[in-house]
């Protein structure tokens, strides 16, 4: 489902050289269609990063920065961290381990397998906080045991982790699957009949072949995770300076029409994203020009 | 890559141990932190009344108090308190709420509404209409509210306290009328919420509907909500409307002592509810457009305060147990009449 | 017997990763999704069935599905234009706007939430003169398909592009010069092969925004009946503590959502199979 997430190799040399008049439109036919998508670009995607922008400075610089004193806004911005430096190198882990066994493995299964890791993708987040709230409430599965041990999971930072955790879960599986499959096993067996250990041929060689792929699958799955709300919303309990993450904490500043501090923790995480978009551009054009 | 997959497991574990070690509720010294889980339209209050608190606490005990708040429906606030949520204090909007904590969460006895003056509640207030300036709608009274066309304004009684004062408020009127029975007043909430186009989970979350994104015609709500768009957004906007029959509500304050306890910050949260009785907190609620207890406080600022005839819950409707089983209990009265049927 | 069920292999590491994938999996995911089916199994089949049914959840499901349906068709239209533009012109400022196109997948829903509230709130820059027009946007169902729009965006986009890149030049020279006019040869030639690809496009934009909250809940007016999507519906369930009601509908939710990823994954088998390069196909998946 998350093909279209990895970023396609571009194949070199792939400019389309257009000979034959028969075969492109004609002048204004061209600029009528690119002047459409231009708009339509312009209006669903440049729009809403200017207006963040926008909207945050619109007081001034000052009032942009004075939004970051605030204590829960700084105590929103270490959870967001927080959830994201556990939940991130945990999918990695588990990424690396779940491409390894697809990729390089025949065996039964493989499809369902692939199927059950793609889960998370098509969750509606809402449904993701619930699933856990269901797990790990009071009134949950797991709830009796849990309070009868003084174990807090929901309304408290271990249950954003793990939400956080569930809905990245595929990203980097997702990224490295299609890379490791198309490598093959060739250069693995060769360093192993060298006599090499599985360790080394996995440090030595196989991460050095994934190395861009599993860049970008650790940036989207950081820009996802830091950015996630719904289902983080069901299970945090919405304590300010507490359980409140960036996206949370841009909500309840929203509503509390302090428009200029939303905005300007909205522009933090727009800027994430704006960062996730060079990176996988610089990605493409590393692995177009010489890998 | 080697290197950095080293440097993400250090800054995992570093983020896990960071994460697990909360920090403790009291401090070798002198730092607390306490939670006071709220209804909807005490931000502003409480607010006020945290930085107050935390000057006394600090000048009378020498600890640095740091007050954290959560608003919301005050009947969802307090599942959440039954499902785990750490208030050290609550402050909801009606005792039926703060029982439910008792009876079902266990955290805190069953006596608690006499461990302080006025039945617990520092504070009243009663339920007004809000209308737009110039009263387009004609709107004067609860009969004004069924008619075509108009749209009124209120919060979910499933998760909001003021919400459910609205309700019984609504019910108290159509019983009063001549001739009213429980089968007419039931009549006349169902045609009361058939012109309810959006329940929000709290009463602020409905005074916000009205207020700032401008929908329906009249907003039902908390005196002190509807003082505070008179007030603070001035009198060009909005006016209020008193209707001839309202319910005084009596919003009660408890220490949660389970939690209170397993923090150790007992001696700080009965300090914290007690202040509300004070002279000073008796002013910070009143200038936050709640009615005070405290008689002195309430003859100095009775001017601010429109006069409202009020029925009480125990008169009326026999308690908030009662009144809670019957109807806002699962397939209680309102889950009855509340099939949006458009 | 281990023979029959993998192929063998010199590679090691075999029964570490697949232990510790399936561990993972388990704890994250499928746990937790059992849970979920369990309170739902013992609310009974016909409360359960009254609960997915109710007026007020079919309302919902009208308002997420129409709604949807409706962004899914307006990308997969835009999607196909956008797609050509940049594969086949060249333009200044291409690559920048290329690059652009991701920006749905990378930046935070609350943020494009609030940020497409305040475009198209009556005094924003786009629904100041959209109200002078007449046109309601902010807590309207357009206001949802708007939010909609830029959440699937990327989605033809990028599932498109790939296809299109690769499409042999001679195709379309061999019709044009057995006479076919630009037009004939576009619809006749290009369009098909890429319809597949369109396609998986159309679902994934489709299955995204069936489950999407955060870009929502600030455009649109959550009001029941009218412009209240299904996931803010379980939220509000949530916050009544009905924990049946809830879950009653998440796992509808569920169902259609495993139905839409089955269904993506056989049209993206088609899509593979149909017109792509050796690459993409070893790749592919399954």
């Amino acid at each position: 489902m998350a093909d279209v997430l990895t970023w396609n190799a571009p194949r070199a040399a792939e400019h389309r050289t257009v000979a034959s008049r028969a075969i492109t439109e004609p002048r204004t036919v061209q600029w009528c269609l690119t002047a459409i998508v231009i708009a339509f670009l312009a209006v669903f995607l440049f729009l809403p990063l200017a207006i963040v922008f926008s909207t945050a400075l619109r007081t001034g610089v000052v009032a942009f920065a004075k939004a970051f004193t605030d204590a829960d806004t700084l105590a929103s911005i270490r959870l967001t961290l927080i959830a994201a430096g556990i939940a991130v190198p945990l999918n990695v882990l588990f990424g690396v381990a779940a491409a390894w066994a697809i990729g390089k493995f025949e065996f039964l299964g493989k499809s369902l397998l692939i199927t059950l890791i793609d889960l998370p993708f098509s969750v509606s987040p809402v449904v993701a906080g619930l699933i856990f709230v269901l797990l790990f409430g009071a009134q949950g599965l797991l709830g009796p045991w849990l309070v009868a041990h003084g174990i807090r999971i929901i309304f408290a930072i271990p249950g954003i982790v793990l939400v956080t955790t569930f809905v990245t879960f595929p990203f980097v599986a997702r990224e490295l699957l299609p890379t490791m499959q198309a490598q093959g096993n060739d250069e693995e067996e060769a360093a192993l009949t060298l006599g090499a250990s599985g360790w080394k041929t996995f440090a030595r060689v196989t991460l050095p072949n994934i190395k861009w792929a599993l860049l970008y699958g650790v940036i989207l799955c950081n820009a996802r995770a830091m950015g996630e709300f719904g289902a983080v919303s069901v299970v945090s309990g919405h304590i300010r300076g507490l359980t409140d993450t960036m996206p949370l904490q841009i909500e309840f500043l929203y509503n509390d029409y302090q428009y200029v501090a939303a905005f300007a923790v909205a522009s933090l995480l727009a800027l994430l994203a704006l960062v996730t978009l060079v990176v996988k551009s610089f990605v493409e054009w590393r692995t177009a020009h010489g890998n | 890559m080697y290197r950095g997959t080293k440097a993400w497991a250090f800054i995992a574990a570093a983020a896990v141990l960071f994460a697990f070690a909360t920090p403790p509720a009291t401090g070798a010294a002198g730092q607390a932190t306490i939670l006071n889980v709220s209804f909807d339209p005490t931000r502003e209050l409480y607010n006020d009344y945290n930085t107050a608190f935390a000057k006394y606490w600090k000048a009378k005990s020498g600890q640095d108090v740091t007050v954290q708040q959560s608003n919301g429906g005050s009947g969802k606030q307090a599942r959440a308190v039954i499902d785990g949520l750490q208030a050290d204090v609550v402050t909801l909007a009606l005792a039926y709420d703060i029982d439910a904590i008792a009876q079902l969460g266990k955290l805190l006895p069953d006596n608690w509404q006499k461990r302080l003056p006025d039945n617990s509640s520092p504070y009243t207030s009663t339920i007004v209409f809000l209308v737009r300036k110039g009263n387009p709608k004609r709107i004067r009274d609860w009969g004004d509210l069924v008619k075509p066309g108009v749209s009124v304004i209120m919060p979910n009684p499933m998760t909001s306290g003021g919400a459910r004062w609205n309700f019984l408020a609504a019910w108290a009127y159509a019983l009063k009328r001549p001739g009213g029975n429980d089968a007419k007043a039931r009549d006349f909430v169902t045609r009361l919420y058939k012109n309810v186009p959006v329940l929000d989970s709290g009463a602020r979350g409905s005074t916000t509907t009205f207020v700032e994104r401008g929908l329906g015609d009249v907003l039902v709500g908390w005196e002190s909500d509807a003082l505070l768009a008179t007030r603070t957004l001035g009198n060009q906007k909005f006016q209020i409307v008193v209707p001839s029959i309202s319910i005084l509500a009596e919003p009660p304050v408890a220490v949660v002592d389970k939690v209170v306890d397993a923090k150790g910050t007992r001696a700080v949260a009965q300090a914290y509810v007690q202040y509300l009785y004070s002279p000073q907190g008796q002013t910070i609620i009143v200038r936050h457009f709640f009615r005070p207890r405290m008689p002195s406080v309430a003859k100095r600022f009775a001017p601010m305060f429109p006069k409202v005839n009020v029925v009480t819950v125990d008169a009326v409707f026999g308690g908030w147990q009662n009144a809670q089983k019957t109807y806002f209990a699962d397939g209680g009265v309102f889950d009855q009449i509340y099939q949006p049927s458009q | 017997m281990a023979f029959a069920l993998r192929r063998p292999s010199i590679v090691p590491g075999f029964g570490l990763t697949l232990g510790l994938t399936i561990c993972y999996l388990s704890l994250i995911v499928l746990i937790p999704l059992s849970a979920t089916l369990w309170k739902a199994s013992t609310l009974g089949a016909v409360p359960f069935w009254h609960l997915v049914t109710s007026a007020r959840a079919i309302a919902s499901y009208e308002v997420t599905f129409g709604c949807s349906l409706a962004a899914a068709a307006t990308n997969i239209v835009f999607g196909l234009l956008t797609a050509w533009v940049l594969v086949r012109y060249s333009f200044p400022l291409k690559r920048l706007l290329d690059s652009l196109v991701d920006l749905p997948f990378a930046l935070p829903t609350a943020v494009a939430g609030i940020s497409l509230t305040s475009i198209y709130a009556s005094n924003g820059w786009l629904g100041r003169p959209l109200l002078a027009l007449g046109v309601h946007v902010d807590y309207t169902r357009l206001g949802i398909v708007v939010a909609l729009t830029f959440v699937g965006l990327p989605f033809v986009v990028r599932t498109v592009q790939p296809v299109l890149e690769d499409l042999d030049a001679e195709l379309e020279e061999a019709a044009a010069s057995l006479g076919a006019g630009r037009l004939q040869t576009v619809a006749r030639v290009v369009l098909p092969t890429i319809f597949p690809a369109a396609l998986t496009g159309f679902a994934l934009a489709f299955a995204r925004a069936v489950g999407e909250y955060g870009s929502v809940i600030f455009i649109a007016g959550n009001m029941p009946m009218h412009t209240e999507i299904t996931p803010l519906l379980i939220v509000t369930k949530l916050e009544e503590y009905d924990y049946g009601g809830a879950t009653a509908i998440a796992v509808a939710m569920l169902v259609v959502s495993f139905a839409m990823l089955l269904a993506i994954n056989v049209l993206q088998h088609w899509s593979n199979n149909r017109g792509g390069s050796d690459e993409r196909e070893a790749a592919a998946h399954g």
